[in-house]
Order: C-alpha cells, then structure tokens, then sequence
C-alpha cells in the first residue's frame, strides 16, 4: 500500500469512527512514514533499492509530531 | 525551609555517622511537600506515616550498627508509573484510577531493601507520552524556579521535587528523552543507563524496546549510588569519585566528540551559548573535543515516533476501545494514531534502529563519550505549544526530544547534567553518552565532566542557577 493510499484509508477510518481532529496528525504521520520508506538504508527484494522506487510517496513539508 | 544536607552522598555520610537523622530529614521533605506541593502539584500520592515509619527503622538500624549502604535512610521518590504494594498506580490517567498494586515493582523493592525511604509518587505526563507534563489527569506540574514553565516531562514532577528539595531523589522512565529532558529543565542530574540493565518489572510501560528507568538527582555520585543500586551491585563505591571504586574515570584527560551535525542544528541561542561555554570549560580542565557524525541521525524522529506509537497503541488498544473519555484529549488522539500505523513500517523502523546503533557505536570508537546539549530550549511555559529558534517555529514537543531519543533508540548510555543558566536563570542542560553497556565507565566519565564545570545543585532556597553555585 502506498503511503497515499493509507493516508487516505486512514483518514478516512479516523472519520468514520468519529475522530476527524485525527487528520492533522495521520498527515504528519504520513510524512514520517515517507521519509522511512525512502531511506537509503532500507532492504529491498530485488536486491537493489531504489529511494523512489514508490513515485510520488515522499511528502512535501516539515517532520512529524513526535509521540514523546 | 530546604533539607540539609544537599546530595545523598552528604546525607549517607552524615547519617552513618549519626550527625542527623533519617525522621528529621524525612519531616524536612514532608514539611517541604506540605508547603510547596499546592504551588508545584509535583506529588499525586504522598506517604506520610509510612514514609516517617520507614525513616524511624533506618534511624534504629544506623544507630544499632546495621547500615545497609548510601540510600539508608534517604528520601526518595517514584514516577507514578512504578508499582507500589497497596497504592494506586495512576499513570497521572484517570484510565487507572481502580488500579492497586498488590506487590512492589522490582526498582521499589531493590529501593526498599537498600533503606531508602519511599516518600510518594510524583506527576508525569499522562502515560509518559510527553514532554511537557502539561497533559495529567491531575492537573500539570510545574517548575520549581517559575511555576508558569513546565519542568520538562515526562517526568516532570519528579524533577520538579528533587529541585525544590521535597526529596533527595526520583526513579523516572525515559523512552525518548523523559529523564534527562526534565534533568535539564530543572538543573539536575538524570541518568538513563544501557536499554535492558535495569528491571521495568511492574513499571507501567509506554514503549517496552524504548522504555528505561532511572534516578533523578543532585550529582553524578548520587546517580551512581542508585544506579548500582538498583542493578543490585554490591562493590563498594568510591563516594569521591562517582562510581564503583575499580570502575571511575581515571585521570587522564577526557576525549570528548560532539555529534555538531544534526545535534545542535536548532539550539535556542541561550542554550546554544551555554553549551558553547561548557565546552570551553571542559577544554581549559584539558579535555579534548572533536566534531564527527551520525550519518543518519536525521532519520531518528521518524524511526522513533514508527516504533514508540506502534508499541503504545499495542498497549493500549483496549482501553482506547472501552474507556476513550478517559484519556486526555491530546494523549488520547497520539496513542490512536500508532494504530494507523502498518506493520511493514514498524518492521522499516526496527531496521533503522539497528542502523543508528551502529552509527553511534562507530562515533564513540576511540573516545570517552559522546557530549551534546541534553535539551535544546529552556523550560518552556506551560500551555506554549511552539518555540521561536533561528527565525522558525517549532513544536515544543519535537524540538525537546531532538538531543535525547536517538538513544534510546540506540540503547546507548547517557547522563543529563547542569552546565549552566540563561540570563533569566533557568538551567541548561548537558548531556554525555557512553558505550553500549558500559554505564558505570560512562558515570565516570560524566563525574568529570561534572567537576570540570559545575558543583552539585542545591535544592531551591539556595539555588542560584547550575554552574553559579560554586
């Protein structure tokens, strides 16, 4: 799943379950969770990764709200 | 009126050799708890008859001979997220307001079995998810020297009544930051050992692969004493110099490496200045500093905020389910967003951690520790929710974890300690980090760099500010 698509799932989720103030943090969220997936470092199947290997993920903006 | 005298080491000393006594020390800190809690609101829970009890066994063991080691008889105090046998264990939530403990956590017993006197449980931010202890069912604590500012969370109460003399020292938990953060805030000495050293067996957790313990205190030698303490060392310690006697810092000068990149990227200026002057103090007592890199260091917040909401929404799921209203709203919203989060992430972070334990071993190869400001603004005010640093705005909350969670996600030791004050006296805080499984070398180390720049603070009526007081 892309980091979009679970964006949009998880808004939309948040919002069926009557929590919408949930938005703001699952976008800042969103950009945390792009910035790992985008990582040099990460392991890949084909045995080369590629930093935009899922076009369009990384998300413009500042970092995340930090949990603690 | 403040306790005399100020560090456990001083009152050890003194105790053993029966110049004061444990129930007129204890009646102190009540005395102080008593006058001073309705300000600060640093105590949830207060055991005044136990405590006094507690002191009165100590004073007839001392006098009879059978002095059990440093904590005999000293007054200490515990993050209301530790079990206490019989006490309500609050997480300052009203999520736990039925719990009782029926048995001591393992820190408490270890605690109870060196003498020390359990005098209460102290506030946090609810759950110990935050920095600023702003967010309590029992309302914030506040600091010591300004109660419009936070103390720093999420042990902020602990440290708010270590400062104000209430107590000698607290046991917190620090998963990103929530030791040392309010160490610095406060002026005082908080210490996070090696992840896994030391039992959260009956702690509340919040992240179970990023959760520690540890004190809260006046001085590097105070740390070591309840650190060796509660991994059940029995070596004799040498009191002068700040850890067990085979393990201290030897006399050769200290080698110090800054991580200058990422690190000390965003710094308040008054902070920034202050950490600039503590380095040139360590280098005036002959120490050398260098410069090096966590390559990655820029991808911690990520890897941590992955890890610490997955492991918290786990924990908390059902409560979340059943008893939401319980939450305060903000704690409430951050656990639900770790159950968003998918397991292929959680999986990328666990990855990533591994990563940035290798980086930070590599940085630390060839020197003593590593040496960083501990946080990276003064204590906020209470209600504040970002800080202007360098013409931006920043969340409060992200930029107080940016100098403390990368080791937690690493693991590594590190000690909080005073290295100076802003021009409005508030505390600036330095930190040190040791090797990987070595924190009574990196308490050596931190002895040093202590005495090379500050002298142990006193509680509050004497405060004049870390690295003013001698």
């Amino acid at each position: 799943m892309t980091v979009k698509a679970w964006l949009e799932m998880a808004i939309h989720d948040a919002e069926r379950r009557g929590l919408p103030e949930l938005k703001p943090l699952l976008e800042a969220l969103a950009k945390a969770t792009s910035a790992l997936r985008t990582a040099e470092w990460n392991a890949d199947a084909t045995g080369e990764f590629a930093s935009d290997a899922e076009p369009g993920s990384r998300m413009p903006g500042p970092g995340p709200e930090h949990g603690r | 009126m403040a306790a005399e005298p100020q560090t456990i080491g001083e009152l050890s000393r003194a105790l053993k050799a029966r110049q004061t006594t444990a129930e007129a020390i204890v009646d102190a800190c009540l005395g102080r708890i008593a006058e001073r809690n309705p300000t600060l609101n640093a105590f949830i829970t207060v055991f005044d008859d136990d405590a006094r009890e507690q002191a009165r066994d100590a004073d007839r063991e001392i006098a009879a001979g059978r002095h059990r080691g440093p904590l005999h008889g000293v007054p200490i105090s515990l993050k209301d997220l530790f079990d206490v046998r019989g006490a309500v264990t609050t997480a300052a939530s009203r999520v736990r307001q039925a719990h009782v403990a029926d048995r001591d956590a393992t820190a408490v017993a270890m605690l109870r079995q060196a003498g020390a006197v359990i005098v209460g449980k102290t506030n946090l931010h609810e759950f110990a998810l935050g920095t600023t202890n702003e967010e309590s069912a029992f309302g914030p604590a506040r600091h010591p020297l300004d109660p419009s500012r936070s103390p720093g969370g999420s042990s902020g109460g602990s440290a708010a009544a270590v400062a104000d003399g209430m107590c000698y020292a607290s046991i917190g938990s620090d998963t990103g930051g929530s030791i040392r953060i309010p160490a610095a805030a406060c002026g005082l000495v908080g210490l996070k050992p090696t992840y896994g050293e030391l039992s959260t067996d009956g702690v509340v957790p919040l992240s179970p692969t990023l959760d520690h313990i540890g004190p809260i205190c006046r001085s590097v030698e105070d740390a070591a004493m309840i650190y060796d303490t509660l991994r059940g060392d029995r070596r004799p310690l040498d009191v002068a110099r700040g850890g067990p006697a085979d393990t201290a810092h030897d006399s050769r000068p200290l080698r110090l490496a800054i991580p200058r990149h990422h690190f000390l990227a965003t710094l308040d200026a008054q902070v920034a200045a202050g950490f600039e002057t503590a380095c040139e103090r360590l280098r005036e007592s002959g120490a050398t500093l260098t410069d090096v890199s966590v390559p990655h260091a820029g991808d911690i917040a990520a890897i941590y905020l992955h890890i610490v909401l997955s492991e918290a929404a786990a924990y908390h799921a059902t409560a979340l389910e059943r008893r939401p209203e319980d939450y305060t709203p903000n704690v409430r919203m951050r656990l639900e967003m770790g159950r968003y989060i998918l397991g292929e992430d959680y999986a990328r972070a666990l990855r990533g951690r591994e990563l940035i334990r290798r980086e930070v071993d590599a940085v630390l190869e060839g020197v003593d520790g590593l040496f960083l400001p501990a946080l990276a603004i003064p204590a906020p005010k209470i209600g504040v929710p970002t800080v202007r640093i360098g013409g931006a705005e920043e969340p409060v909350r992200n930029i107080m974890l940016r100098c403390t969670q990368a080791f937690n996600v690493s693991g590594h030791p590190a000690v909080a300690l005073p290295c100076g004050a802003t021009i409005e006296g508030l505390p600036i805080g330095a930190q040190v980090v040791g090797a990987y499984g070595d924190t009574t070398g990196l308490l050596g180390v931190a002895a040093a760099v202590e005495a090379a720049f500050t002298a142990p603070v006193a509680a509050t009526e004497t405060y004049r500010g870390p690295g003013r007081s001698r």
